[in-house]
């Protein structure tokens, strides 16, 4: 579920007061795979924008690369996961097969599938006695909150990144973690669910929701009282008990738990971390990708650049739209083969030229406010992605293009 | 474009509540806005509701950003057309009416808020949210005469949350249970299922012809039949001009096109330099084959889930307001409205 900080902005724009004239800076994706010191490349951006696809194709071109990469995806595909051996949701990650030149590189490629519930059992479990786990475990207030509340998916993923990371520097398995982020509406969910949960734990209400347990009645105000007789009022009095029971069953683990989300917090602003904003050239992901740019900068969390999905490319000629249109109109009652033809690649060719005229104006107005950003364009492809081979393709066009 | 004479019938006449869904990036949004013009334009007073907090309605329209209050969005000219009124139904107003509604909680709402009540049944505590935010919708629904300055609709659409949640979403009794077995908030539950399980509703799912979106569909289809939701239709959004026949796009992909004839024709029309541009158009007419054969095979999927399906093209000039107009159309020709 998005929050309410999606559109519309509630926050004041970020960005400089008049239009530069400066070219938009290219990003340079294998430069950024090929530094040793780059460490954790999160992918974020709207939901449909193609993440999950990027996120595999970046690190499958770092592992050919000679990095040592795992690669955490939220929802991949069915195809694409079993083209990566990942389709067990086991929450391990498991090496990929058929990576390429890793014998000479000496890279590697694991990759795994977010299980949200299964990584906040295990949170649970390495944070709590034996017992305690059971009793958290069973709650029905927590089996709620673990597979639906909005965020969890969120937290858990960030949570999932503090892991690989520290299993990283202990193991050396890996040298570069590429993350995917869950597909809501809204990219700044991801960095806005562990302070919700925290300030969940922290709220005034869960200490009241404490205090019973915890005995003394001098919490027990005038307040309270209304508090519960409205709460029990809305949901039945079993819910109470129960959020009672988890809430002081839970209690000793919430300062764990903000330490972890603090911990990642600092993770995701360290020098090795980088940000891509993926967007497709559509304006709500631009809108989107504009408002997670200012949010990285706020933040002070380095933002690599932005990889615009999915463009159409132009094909190119010096054919104008309305060239190809009246052409269309002139031929569009002839009946031979030949004519019909022409008039329907005519009406093509006028349909892709105002396509790639529009998007090129959103991309240009996103420059405009967002000018450093370093930007990568990635063109549609004919067909979907499915295999390694696919998103080598993808990889190779992320490379590529800054050169060209 | 030939104009095809309107469907006389609507395929869902007994329908009063449209939930439309769609995976992130299908233009679900658009098809919704669309819907509530169509069904309009059928003569019918049209609420049209977003639960999302995303503004998309007021994007969409370009108006300003929509209250917790039914706004007129459209008003009718032609003579037998509806109005459109739009609402953005959050979460926290919705509980705080409803309090206030069931229970008189003048003071008691604003402790409730004081003490992060409100935020916490609304942002944590599972199912609750989803219970206020169709809550809101019943609310509509079941509107009539009996208050006499209320509005009543013919018709509700409702931008719904994303495929891979809505069954979820529309399941509130399955949310709530282990949860709230008994009391007031499952009793809620208890009556907006009985509408959304009725012949009154019919939950479509929109989709474009890629692998995903149309596997995600299946699914959800499948998910809504097993929590017993009326699936209405599926509408595929975005679809490529129809602008090649069978032969046509054949020859591009066999490559056996007479460039010569091409270039022939197209000089004829008096483009200049016409053998110079027949590589670039046929490289083009290559790709849309390409992508045509995809749908195709796409579209046979879709076909397979054993439901309705309306068509919507995709805009050159992207969904501004006129092109929703345009999809209504399509919408009132093909039946959906």
């Amino acid at each position: 579920m998005s929050t309410t900080r999606s559109s519309p902005r509630t926050t004041p724009r970020v960005g400089p007061m008049t239009a530069g004239s400066r070219p938009v800076p290219e990003l340079d994706i294998d430069a950024m795979l090929d530094d040793p010191k780059q460490r954790i490349i999160v992918c974020c951006g709207s939901g449909g924008v193609g993440k999950t696809t990027t996120s595999a194709a970046i690190a499958l071109r770092a592992a050919e690369r000679g990095r040592k990469v795992v690669v955490l995806t939220i929802d991949p595909a069915r195809r694409l996961a079993q083209s990566m051996g990942i389709e067990a949701l086991d929450n391990v990650p498991r090496p990929v097969p058929d990576v390429r030149g890793t014998e000479t590189s000496g890279g590697s490629l694991d990759a795994m599938m977010l299980d949200m519930k299964r990584t906040f059992d295990e949170v649970v479990e390495s944070q709590a006695s034996p017992e305690k786990a059971q009793q958290i475990l069973n709650n029905p207030f927590y089996i709620a909150v673990s597979s639906s509340f909005a965020g969890t998916q969120e937290y858990m993923a960030m949570e999932k990144l503090g892991q690989l990371d520290k299993d990283a520097r202990a193991s050396g398995r890996w040298d570069l973690i590429v993350v995917d982020t869950p597909p809501s509406r809204s990219a700044l969910d991801f960095l806005d669910a562990p302070e919700r949960l925290s300030s969940f734990l922290d709220g005034k209400f869960m200490k009241l929701l404490l205090a019973p347990a915890r005995g003394p009645a001098k919490l027990m105000t005038a307040g309270f009282g209304l508090v519960t007789k409205a709460v029990t009022a809305i949901v039945g009095g079993q819910v109470l008990t129960d959020m009672q029971a988890f809430v002081s069953a839970f209690d000793t683990l919430f300062g764990g738990f903000r330490q972890r989300a603090q911990r990642t917090f600092e993770l995701l602003q360290a020098p090795g971390t980088a940000f891509l904003v993926v967007a497709a050239p559509e304006p709500d992901a631009l809108r989107e990708a504009a408002y997670f740019v200012e949010r990285l900068s706020a933040e002070r969390m380095p933002l690599a650049g932005l990889v615009v999905n999915r463009a159409s490319s132009d094909p190119g000629g010096p054919l104008t739209a309305a060239a190809a249109m009246s052409g269309y109109e002139r031929l569009r009652d002839e009946t031979d083969e030949t004519s019909r033809m022409t008039a329907g690649l005519l009406r093509l060719h006028a349909d892709r030229k105002r396509i790639v005229d529009r998007e090129a104006r959103l991309r240009s107005r996103f420059a405009v406010a967002h000018p450093d950003v370093a930007t990568v364009v990635l063109p549609a492809l004919p067909s979907d992605v499915h295999d390694l081979d696919g998103l080598r393709r993808i990889g190779q066009l992320l490379g590529h293009a800054a050169e060209s | 474009m030939s104009e095809p004479a309107p469907a006389a019938t609507s395929a869902f006449p007994k329908v009063q509540l449209h939930v439309v869904t769609g995976k992130g990036g299908t233009g679900k949004s658009t098809v919704a806005a669309a819907l509530a013009l169509a069904l309009a334009s059928r003569g019918k007073t049209v609420l049209l509701c977003e639960v999302e907090g995303r503004q998309g309605i007021a994007q969409l329209f370009d108006v300003p950003p929509l209250p917790y209050e039914e706004r007129l969005l459209a008003r009718a000219t032609e003579a037998g057309h509806g109005n459109v009124y739009a609402l953005a139904i959050d979460a926290e107003s919705a509980l705080l009416e409803y309090l206030a509604m069931y229970y008189r909680l003048g003071r008691a709402g604003k402790a409730l808020d004081r003490f992060g009540v409100i935020d916490f049944a609304t942002t944590i505590a599972p199912g609750v949210r989803d219970v206020l935010l169709t809550g809101k919708v019943y609310e509509a629904a079941q509107r009539n005469s009996r208050n006499k300055n209320a509005r009543t609709y013919d018709a509700i659409v409702l931008d719904a949350p994303p495929t891979g949640r809505i069954a979820q979403f529309l399941n509130v009794n399955n949310e709530l249970a282990g949860l709230a077995r008994v009391g007031p908030i499952k009793s809620q539950a208890d009556t907006v299922t009985t509408l959304l399980r009725s012949p009154r509703t019919a939950v479509h799912l929109v989709t474009v012809l890629e692998e995903m979106p149309v596997q995600e569909t299946a699914d959800g289809v499948a998910e809504l039949r097993a929590a017993r939701m009326p699936v209405g239709g599926v509408v595929v959004n975005l679809v490529r001009p129809q602008d090649l026949d069978v032969s046509a796009r054949e020859a591009l992909l066999a490559g056996t096109v007479d460039d010569k004839a091409i270039g022939k024709v197209l000089g004829a029309t008096g483009i200049k330099a016409p053998m110079s541009l027949v590589p670039t158009l046929l490289s083009e007419g290559r790709d849309h084959a390409e992508r045509r054969r995809l749908e195709d095979s796409q579209r046979a999927l879709v076909e397979e889930i054993g439901v309705p399906t309306y068509e919507l093209p995709q805009l050159a000039g992207g969904a501004d307001i006129a092109g929703l107009y345009e999809l209504a159309s399509a919408l009132v020709e093909q039946g959906l409205a």
